[in-house]
């Protein structure tokens, strides 16, 4: 195991240099000069030339790329120039917010998708299996920023049971702050769950027709047991990693989904930063959202490797 | 949901169900409709419809009549003028980014897994770095940088289609390499030119192709996010996703503005997804019984 966790980290080692290099690069070579933007109608071309000076940004670009990985490694991913915020600062403020809205979304996408997905299976190729079926593939076409206006419409405009928009801290008052999560999160997991579905389906219909789930039946055991008992613990590993994949689809869901419902988390200080042309928190933001994904996909693998001897030892 | 996470889960475990190889009268339906929209977008300059762009303030989110036929939008634009405006640039986004990952998603896909050894490992490892984004975060960075623009958004998504693409040529071409008719060339000689060209090409084409309709779904999906967050082409230029974004301004007087585009959004969606499905049940090599 612990060889296992040696090679994956040091695969990870030039992917997360790499990933570092192209956000870099991103941000240097595309047009759309940081003195320019920073200095706006002052811009004549000695005050650029000096500013340019001061950053550090007519040295060539693999030293400046040198210099700042060697902050970034500091924890030093810069200050904005418009708040004059740190990244750390601004992330560490609204990751809170973005990590609630994600797991509360992958909590309901898992209830919505588990039981179905095992009642699908059950009695696969019956009526209900079907329509669940049928429903999970058109609800693949259906993106977040579609389910979030139908749910606003619904919720918000129609019936008034929930807000549209707005955020309260968990601190000051949990109920408000909940009821501020439910339709961002309901939006989310409408995505979430076709694909938690289709793949525990698929993964149960092959498990239950092991021999050991015959025993079972023989045994006279409860349909019930040998689905939830049985049946359900083998069939979740495909699962895992879904989830794994799924994080990315997530994070670009959660993006678009805070943006709709107003919710303070990554995804809004990111497109903020990109409307006010915020280069260092936009280039801050997206290094760490990605290295983070990155660990994410690391962790998910490790436990993948638990659960599953084979991987490990590379005969899968 | 809006990303380019191309159909991965349908890699993992057996087939769901057991699928018939006969296409049913859904995926002819769905076909239908992606021509109507076709037709529709690609004739639209010489359909007799007011113009997308030009606004009436007095008839402002006017109800539907006989001079606007969908009525009209917050900015008093005839809605189905723009509703056809819009197809004609998601559609060409969807299209063409998707041909960008098929090309070189394909060939280094086909060479990584013919050729193997370091070569493959240098793709998969490159391919890794573009997966260590998630899609839409890129995709938000580089418009950001770029500055909004159809090519550059086409670009931009396209590059992003680039790894799911040579995953599936890579995964067609390691199990048809191993075939009876691969060996065979090679023993008559042939050289790895024609050997990727004549005998694996056209095998692997199939289920490229097969994905590539899915790679439009997804794509057209993506510009939607984008344009809905007002990211993606820039205004006024019409595209459903910018539209639905417009709608939601206006949900509690006038929901049809978002519903619209909205309802022609999924059903494109949805038929790319159908068909694009159907096709790779029947193309799947793994289930070819030679």
């Amino acid at each position: 195991m612990l060889g296992f966790i040696v090679r994956r980290l040091l695969y990870l080692l030039p992917v997360l240099v790499a990933v570092s290099l192209l956000t870099f690069l991103i941000a240097s070579l595309l047009p759309g000069d940081l003195a320019y933007v920073i200095l706006g109608d002052q811009a004549t071309p000695e005050n650029v030339a000096a500013l340019r000076h001061d950053m550090g940004l007519d040295q060539p670009i693999w030293w400046r790329y040198l210099g700042w990985l060697g902050h970034v490694l500091q924890g030093d991913f810069g200050r904005s120039f418009r708040t004059g915020q740190t990244v750390l600062q601004a992330v560490a403020d609204r990751l809170p917010v973005s990590i609630e809205l994600m797991l509360l979304a992958e909590i309901m996408g898992l209830i919505i998708g588990v039981p179905l997905a095992i009642v699908c299976a059950a009695r696969a190729g019956g009526a209900f299996d079907r329509i669940v079926t049928g429903t999970a593939f058109g609800m693949l076409s259906v993106p977040t920023f579609l389910s979030a206006i139908l749910l606003i419409y619904l919720f918000a405009v129609e019936l008034h049971l929930l807000p549209a928009t707005g955020y309260v801290p968990l601190s000051e008052d949990p109920i408000g702050n909940l009821r501020f999560f439910v339709l961002p999160a309901l939006t989310l997991a409408l995505a979430e769950w076709p694909g938690i579905m289709r793949v525990l389906r698929s993964d149960m219909i092959s498990t239950l027709q092991e021999d050991y789930i015959a025993l079972a039946k023989a045994k006279g055991l409860k349909p019930s047991r040998i689905l939830f008992v049985h049946a359900l613990k083998p069939s979740s590993l495909t699962l895992v990693t879904v989830t794994g994949i799924n994080i990315g689809r997530l994070i670009g869901g959660a993006l678009i989904v805070e943006t709709i419902f107003a919710l303070p988390g990554i995804g809004r200080l990111l497109i903020g930063a990109i409307f006010t042309r915020d280069l260092i928190i936009l280039q801050g933001v997206v290094l760490l959202v990605a290295a983070g994904f990155v660990m994410m996909n690391f962790v998910v693998d490790l436990l993948y490797a638990v659960l599953d001897p084979r991987i490990r030892h590379g005969h899968a | 949901m809006a990303t380019l996470d191309l159909g991965m889960e349908d890699d993992i475990g057996a087939a769901p169900a057991p699928r018939s190889r006969q296409l049913g009268l859904l995926f002819w339906i769905a076909i239908g409709w992606m021509a109507l929209v076709f037709a529709l977008a690609l004739f639209a300059p010489l359909l007799p419809l007011p113009s997308p762009t030009d606004m009436d303030m007095l008839e402002r989110r006017a109800p539907f009549s006989a001079a606007h036929w969908l009525g009209t939008d917050g900015l008093g634009r005839d809605e189905l003028a723009r509703l056809i405006h819009g197809a004609r640039i998601s559609l060409a986004v969807g299209l063409f980014a998707p041909v960008i990952g098929l090309v070189i998603g394909g060939a280094l896909g086909m060479l990584a897994g013919y050729f193997r050894g370091r070569l493959e490992t240098l793709v998969v490892g490159s391919m890794d770095v573009l997966l260590a984004f998630p899609p839409l975060v890129l995709a938000l960075a580089v418009t950001a940088y770029l500055g909004q623009s159809i090519l550059n958004l086409t670009l931009i998504l396209g590059v992003l289609g680039i790894p799911a693409f040579m995953r599936v040529a890579r995964a067609a071409t390691l199990t048809l390499a191993r075939r009876e008719f691969v060996i065979a060339a090679e023993a008559l000689g042939a050289t790895h030119r024609r050997i990727l060209l004549r005998e694996l090409l056209p095998n692997v084409l199939l289920p490229l192709v097969a994905f590539f309709l899915l790679g439009v779904a997804v794509t057209i999906v993506a510009e939607g996010a984008l344009s809905f967050l007002g990211l993606g082409v820039p205004p006024p230029v019409a595209s459903w996703g910018s539209m639905i974004g417009e709608g939601r301004e206006s949900l509690d007087v006038a929901p049809r503005l978002a519903f619209l585009p909205a309802f022609a959004f999924f059903l494109t969606v949805l038929s790319f997804n159908l068909v694009g499905d159907s096709l790779k049940a029947v193309t799947d090599p793994r289930q070819g019984a030679l």
